[in-house]
Order: C-alpha cells, then structure tokens, then sequence
C-alpha cells in the first residue's frame, strides 16, 4: 500500500467529520473520494495533505507516518476546489512558484516550467494572470503548479467543480489522460457519481464520515454492500412495501427494496421472445411514460408499487393504460446499513443473458 | 436522474469557522503582543488621561466645569450643529446613492469621486471657504445683507449658529452617501424594477423595496456622520468666534485649555471626558449596529 | 447608421434625486471650495507666488507633509500588525479592542490633542519616559508624527480588514503545501493580495494627516524657529491673529488643496495599476 490511512477520526466541534476511516491505496491509482456534500470527503483528503490534523490514527505515505511532517514537507501536490491560483503572479510565476521555494536553481526552474507548460498545452499563455484564463485553463495551471515540485502524490479537490457542464467531461478526459502519463498516485474528491465511475481506478465512497464501500466501479456498481451505496450509485427507486412479486418468496412481506431501471423487463404479451419467461413475470399498467432522449422511461403499476423502466425506441410504442408484462430480473433488498442481492428465483436455468 | 441525498451542509463551511484560531506559535504570539501594546499605548492611554486629568482637582470641580454656563451653552450649539448637519446629510446621502447606483449616466464616477473631497480637505480649509463665501470680504455678503434689509432680519452666516452648521456639514458631507453607495450597489436594481413592473409608485418602491436592504447602512453612516459633527473642531474654529455663544464643546475644550491656568486645564479636561463618554456611547452604538447588520445579512 | 435610441429609465426619481445631490454638492461643498480660487486669483501672480515662498509657509508645508509621511508609515505597519490580530486571531478582549480601533474617529480633535500633549509634555507619563532617552515628545516634531498616527490608524486597519477576512484560505493552503515559509507566503502571496487596501488606507491617513488641525496644534508647539507649524495652524494664524490676511489663507489653502487632490490622484492610479497586475 503506498497511502493508507489507519483508524482516523475527526471532529470539528460536536460534528463528526471521520468516523475510524482506514483504507489503503496502492501506488500508481487514480482513486476517487465519492459522497454527498457534507460526508467528510475532503476532510479526508485534506488529512492526506496535512492541512488538517486527525484527532487520532495515523496517516501512512510509503510506509512512514507521516502525521507529524508539516503539509510542505510531505511530498505532495495539491489542486484545491477553486484553484486557489496566486492572482498577482503570471501563469508562468504561478507553476515556479514551488520550485522557487526550495531554492532550485534558475536554469532548471525554466526548465521544469516549460516542460509542464507544454505538458499541459498552454504555451504562449505563460505571461499571463489567472484572471484572464478560461475555468479549464485555469484547471491545468493548477495541475501544474502542483506537479511541478515532481510531488509522488497528487491531491485533488473537486476538480471539476468550478467548470462549466459542457467543457467538464472534455476535462475529466484529459485529466485521466494526464495523470496516466505521468504515472502518479491521484486521490480526488468529487461528489458526482458520473465523474468518479468514468475517471478512478478506484471509488472510495463515504456518507456522514463513515467509509461505506471501497472498490473499483464495477464491483461498486454490481455488488454495493450498503443501503447507503446501493442508492446512491446509479438509478433506483427505492420501493418501501415490496411484497408478493414472483420469484422473490424468499424476501419478507413488506420489506424495503431498491430497483434500478436495468433490472427490470417490460413486455407485451404477445412477445415471443420473452414467451418462456410468462411464468415469472407480473402484469402491470403503464401509468406515465417519459421521452429521455435516447429512450423512454415508463413507470407502471404492478402489485400496488410503482416500478419505473428504460424502454428502447427500437421495440413497439406502447401507451398509457395499456396492460404490460414485467419482469424482474433481481433486486437489493436492504436491510438496517446492509444491502443484499436477491434473483429472481423463477429463472434458474433459463439463459438471461441470451436475452 | 442523480440522486442528490442531502446531508448537513455543515462540513465544507466548518473551515470557513476556523477564521480566528487562537495564536500558536512565536511569531503569532509577537503578533499580537505588539498589536495590543500599541492599542494600549495609543488608544486606551489617551482615555485613561482624560479621565485622570479631569478628576485630579475633585469631583466639585469636575461638576462645576461641566456646568458653568459656557459648556452648556456649548452643550446646545453642539447638539444643535449635530442634528442638523445629520438631518442634511442623510437627505443628501438618500438622494446620492439613490441616483448614483440605481441609474447609469455619464460623468458618474467624477460625481462619486467629487462627493468624497471633504474626506481629503483639511477642515481649516473648510472653515475658510465658508469666509471667503460668507465673510466680511466674502462674496456672498453684500447679497446676504440685501436679503436682511429685504426681511427685516440680521442673519449673518460666519461667526454665527448658522456658520457652525454649515461648517459640520461640510466635513461631515459624505459620511452617509458613503456608506449606502456599496450596499446599495451591491443589491442592484432587480428587486426596484420588478417592484416598478407591479405597479408600484416610487415612494413605495423605496419604503418597501429598497429601504430594509439599507437600514442598517443607513444608521451605521448615520452614528458615523454624528460622531464626526459634535466633535469638529478645525472647521468650525475658523467660524465661530463669540465664546459662550457660538462655541461648540470642542472649542470650549480648547479655550479653557488655553487659558493656560492649572484649574481650567483640570476644567478642560473634564468637559472632555464628557466628549470622550458621548463618543464611547457613539461608538457602542456604532458597534451594535454593525453586529446587528451582519447578522442580517 | 441607426439613431442610438435614449435608454428608458426604468426606476423613478432619477431627476429629482440628481438635481438634489448636484445642488447640495454645489452649495455646500462646490461653490465655497472654488470661493478660495477666486479669492486667491484676486493676487497677481507674484503676490501669489511671494506668500507661499516665505520661508515660514515652505516650511510648515515641509513640516506637515514629512511628519504625515512618517506617520502614515508607522500606522501601515502597525496597521497591519492589528488588522491581521484582528481577524486570525481569537482572544479575550477583541470584539472591544475592534470597537476601539474607531475611537481617533469618534473623539473630537480637540480632546485628543489637549491629551497627548499632556501624556508626552516632559511631565506626563510617557513624555518624562521618552524624555530619559533623550527624545523630546510634546512641542517637537515627534509630537507632531505621535497625533497623527493617532488620527490615523483607524484608516488603515479599516481599509485591511475587509481585505484580510476575504482572502481565502486555500491560497495560503496552497502556498504551505508547496512547501513556502510563513514569511515567505506571507511576503509573495498575502501581502500583494493587501497592497492595493494598504494603500488606499495609507493615502487616506496621509491626506488627513497633512490638513490635520485640532490633535496635533497642542502637542505641536507651533514655534516657527523649530519648524514645528503644520500649513493648517499657518492658515488658522492668519484667520485669527490682530491683522486678518485672508489673501495669504487662501493662497496657502489652495497649495494644500491642491497638494491633497494631487496626492488623491497619485494614491487612486497607484491603486488602478496595483489592481491592473491581475489582468491587462
């Protein structure tokens, strides 16, 4: 493990911001810190840093303790949620700056800045003051202001957070490609679920300063192990009183269920191609139906709860009121803190996944 | 759809809290040691000297100084000077700001910069041009000399009540303007135009619109305009002459201070430490008022 | 071309309340202010010239602006000295310590300066201790420097303040992980973000401090053979004392007017390009 964090704990008065976090992280990973506003995430990565203290436990870089070695001394590179650029210092002044601190020598400070000007691609913009750069190029003078000391952690806070919709997913593209070509250990802390799928290696995912769940996206996705996760991950509506679908007897009346659009299959019943799965499935009403640009959402009625599904524009168009067949194929039935994963019982031995 | 599951929004802003730690360190602990020996030396001494000095001679004579007929004249013309100059000044600082933020026009900014040169005139300078306008070689006398024929009456505008007032409005002019002009920017003019779209008339948009954004700005430049008037003294120096008629509290100070005799300095002292109270009481005011604002906010 | 069409006021009042602030300004402000031009170019030029070159006139002005200056200085870096306290730190006592800060603006000029004469005469408490090392506070130059950074601090701890409390802290955050000194983030990246605010407190002490009067003619000693007059005691002498020569005031107010306006341009541009170096 080359950061790990050991047992810490947080508080800024009586709010809990850490609650014994531990986790490690190996060398060359891109891992993001993924939780609503408020959980503690960049708590943590400030902990990391050394800008914030933990009341108790340790902070692990490359296997030496790092909780008494102060935030400059601690090798690393941070991208604060704003940039935080210094405003009366060039773009150029602004990536020298730590090289200028540790009294480098003028030629191989030159050197250095140029190196990451043009790794970064803002040649020609070196004269210039943050105030009179765009969001995104104020983003890679912050990336290279941080890189440029050669830190072997980089730190990054919200990164995309102050950037405009449109240009963020061209940004989160780059970045990846950045850190991949420098090869360095990247923490991040975002609160977009999208970002932290589509840009980390690995997900860390904490609610109220607890870490709920630590894995890569997949087995985020596919296995969540908290209630917490299993909604806050993807899509799903969380169903209070799901009882009597069939496939599910093993699940208690009256138990809390999450189910996500892609779990669920809505047929006519006239459909050949789902004709083998008739038994395991239930009637249901369309009772709105909703263009989402690439697909339709509908929600229909079934047993008394409302299940909502994707509809390919490709198949039949249905309407509303119209009787339809629904298939579930699995839910997570969640229980106190915990999630669990139920199949539908019905289709054992029939090949799903030929569908 | 993202599922947005709030949380207390508490965390991120907590940092913001961190603003005043308590001083760690060598260099903080220097820090403020310096800060607060000068604050001793050169703020909390002074007030510990007026009221050492004004005390020395005994309580009676602390009493009869701040009686005698001349300092309560003084008294009157002060508080007469103060309410006056912050009744103009505040019609005059609605108006400003009124026109200056809420409306774009050229020649806005020299009129802004124009309104704050008494903040940078020396108050001799005001004084003396109320002379030369007003005075015995100012060129405005023989008119205000008609007018008095005319009416019957004998106003003379220097070395006069009416001298004294104009002279603490001019150094106390743009204490309210001042204070609005910011607020009053910052809070734009969406809410006065849609008021004006529901057909609201001008003097409602003000009283129901504009106003409570202002009304701690307002008091604030008000307290600010007060504190500045009553304690005058170069300005209205120059134009008023006739003690026990014309004399403001700060000239009083002055004159018994001049007088040069042990007892009148320990009298001027003590008509000081009643200046010294009022601008104490200005300042809680002041202090009250601000906390009360951001609160607000 | 088109005929660029006259804009539509939206909001009311915006005569009424133009005509009222520019009438005011005129009558109050305006017209007694241009009252000492007119009155000076009542002088021939060599009049002029021959009463603002007497060597008692060049002198005060000296006077007043080098004491000003220094003060000025002084409450700069004292200034931030108590501004920064001020909003870093917490300790007993500072919401009265902040309320303070206000009280050379509050206290009349008069009271402050018949008190400072007495606390730095040779008599007072920290005359006789200054007058153990050989200064000489009361009636010397270094009275004259002592009431003006007393008029003065408040201007510049003010104009920090605001400054200091909206700096984020993540630029010092920043700096820190880049492994910068205090000293060294403190020099290179708080103290240009404050230098506009520095100045504009620095200009706006200045400026009181060369027209000031009533704190600093009792502790001044206002004798000519020590060049201890500042131009607003010149200029009140002429007003007051047996023969009234209101010609040498006005020609001696319209160099200090002048001399404050100049000195309120040069702090107002030094501010634009301060503030320009972020963007051009």
């Amino acid at each position: 493990m080359y950061v790990e964090m050991k047992h810490i704990n947080k508080n800024f008065g009586d709010f809990e911001a850490a609650k014994d976090i531990d986790f490690g992280i190996e060398q060359g990973k891109l891992v993001a810190l993924l939780g609503p506003s408020g959980s503690g995430k960049t708590t943590i990565l400030r902990m990391i840093a050394g800008l914030e203290t933990q009341d108790s436990g340790d902070v692990v870089i490359e296997g030496e303790v790092v909780n008494d070695i102060p935030a400059g001394k601690r090798g690393i590179g941070f991208v604060f949620q704003n940039y935080a650029l210094f405003r009366y210092m060039t773009v150029w002044e602004n990536i020298a700056f730590g090289l200028r601190v540790k009294k480098t020598s003028k030629k191989e400070i030159n050197k250095r800045v140029k190196e990451l000007v043009q790794l970064v691609g803002l040649e020609g913009m070196e004269k210039r003051y943050p105030d009179q750069l765009s969001g995104g190029q104020r983003q890679r003078v912050a990336f290279a202001r941080a890189l440029a000391p050669s830190p072997q952690l980089l730190l990054l806070d919200e990164p995309f957070a102050a950037i405009d919709a449109k240009v963020r997913k061209e940004l989160r593209d780059w970045l990846k490609k950045m850190i991949a070509k420098v090869g360095i250990t990247s923490i991040f802390v975002t609160h977009d679920q999208d970002e932290a799928v589509e840009v980390a290696d690995e997900i860390i995912i904490i609610n109220e300063g607890k870490l709920e769940q630590m894995g890569t996206p997949v087995e985020i996705y596919k296995r969540p192990k908290t209630s917490f996760v299993s909604q806050f991950i993807g899509t799903s509506s969380v169903i209070d009183s799901f009882a009597g679908f069939k496939g599910f007897d093993e699940i208690k009346e009256n138990s809390q269920v999450i189910i996500r659009p892609e779990f669920v299959e809505v047929f006519k019943s006239d459909n050949e191609k789902f004709k083998s799965l008739l038994p395991a499935s239930e009637e249901g009403v369309i009772t709105e139906i909703s263009f989402r640009g690439s697909y339709l959402e509908l929600t229909l009625e079934v047993n008394g709860v409302s299940i909502t599904a994707n509809r390919s524009l490709e198949r039949r168009s249905v309407e509303i009121g119209e009787r339809m067949h629904v298939l579930l194929y699995r839910v997570y039935l969640l229980e106190e803190d915990d999630a669990r994963l139920y199949k539908n019982s019905l289709l054992k031995g029939v090949d799903v996944e030929a569908l | 759809m993202k599922k947005e599951i709030v949380v207390k929004e508490k965390a991120s802003n907590q940092k913001e809290g961190k603003r005043g730690t308590k001083p760690h360190g060598l260099v903080p602990c220097l820090l403020l040691g310096v800060g607060v020996l000068f604050f001793l030396i050169m703020l909390v001494f002074p007030l510990a000297e007026v009221i050492y000095r004004s005390l020395k001679e005994g309580l009676e004579v602390y009493g009869a100084a701040i009686m005698a007929e001349n300092t309560l004249s003084a008294l009157k013309v002060t508080l007469i000077a103060t309410i006056i100059a912050v009744l103009v000044n505040t019609f005059f600082g609605l108006c400003a700001s009124w026109c200056l933020t809420k409306f774009d026009f050229r020649g806005k900014n020299i009129l802004s910069t124009l309104i704050d040169i008494p903040f940078s005139v020396s108050p001799v300078i005001a004084g003396l041009a109320y002379l030369m306008v007003f005075g015995r070689m100012g060129w405005a006398t023989p008119y205000v000399e008609k007018i008095n024929e005319f009416l019957g009456t004998d106003i003379a505008l220097v070395f006069s009540v009416p001298g004294v007032v104009l002279a603490t409005i001019f150094v106390t002019f743009p204490f309210v303007s001042r204070e609005l002009i910011p607020v009053m920017q910052a809070q734009g003019t969406a809410e006065e135009e849609a008021a004006v779209m529901l057909g609201a008339k001008g003097s409602t948009v003000f009283r129901k619109v504009t106003f409570p954004h202002i009304k701690w700005a307002l008091l604030y430049g008000i307290i600010l305009c007060a504190a500045r008037a009553f304690g005058e003294f170069g300005a209205v120096y120059a134009v008023s002459k006739a003690r026990g008629k014309t004399f403001t509290l700060p000239l009083e100070v002055d004159a018994l201070y001049m007088a040069g005799s042990a007892e009148s300095i320990t009298q001027a002292f003590a008509v000081s430490s009643l200046l010294v109270l009022l601008s104490i009481i200005i300042l809680v005011l002041k202090q009250i008022v601000e906390y009360r604002g951001k609160r607000e906010l | 071309m088109a005929k660029k069409q006259k804009s539509k006021r939206v909001l009311p009042g915006f005569g009424l309340t133009m005509g009222i602030s520019v009438a005011m300004f005129s009558l109050l402000i305006f017209i007694p202010l241009a009252s000492i031009l007119i009155y000076s170019f009542r002088m021939s030029f060599g009049e002029f010239l021959e009463l603002i070159t007497r060597s008692n006139v060049c002198q005060a002005f000296a006077t007043s602006i080098t004491c000003a200056f220094i003060a000025s200085v002084i409450n700069c870096i004292f200034g931030l000295i108590l501004a920064w306290v001020l909003v870093r730190y917490n300790f007993p006592g500072k919401r009265l310590m902040d309320g303070m800060i206000e009280l050379p603006f509050a206290i009349p000029t008069s009271v402050a300066g018949i008190t400072l004469s007495k606390m730095y005469s040779d008599q007072g408490f920290f005359g006789s201790l200054l007058e153990k090392v050989g200064i000489k506070a009361s009636y010397s130059k270094v009275g004259i420097v002592i009431a003006l950074v007393f008029v003065g601090i408040p201007f510049v701890v003010r104009a920090l303040q605001p400054v200091l409390e909206k700096l984020p802290e993540s630029y010092e955050e920043a700096s820190e992980i880049l492994g910068a000194s205090r000293f060294y983030t403190f020099r290179r990246v708080i103290l240009p973000e404050l230098t506009p605010a520095l100045l504009a407190g620095f200009g706006l002490a200045l400026a009181r401090g060369i027209g000031e009067y009533g704190s600093v003619i009792y502790i001044s000693g206002n004798s000519e053979r020590e060049g201890t007059q500042m131009v607003s005691y010149v200029i009140m002498q002429k007003l007051n004392s047996g023969r009234v020569d209101h010609e040498g005031a006005a020609a001696i107010a319209l160099v200090l007017l002048l001399i404050s306006f100049l000195l309120l341009f040069i702090v107002n541009m030094v501010q634009v390009i301060a503030g320009r170096r972020t963007k051009r």
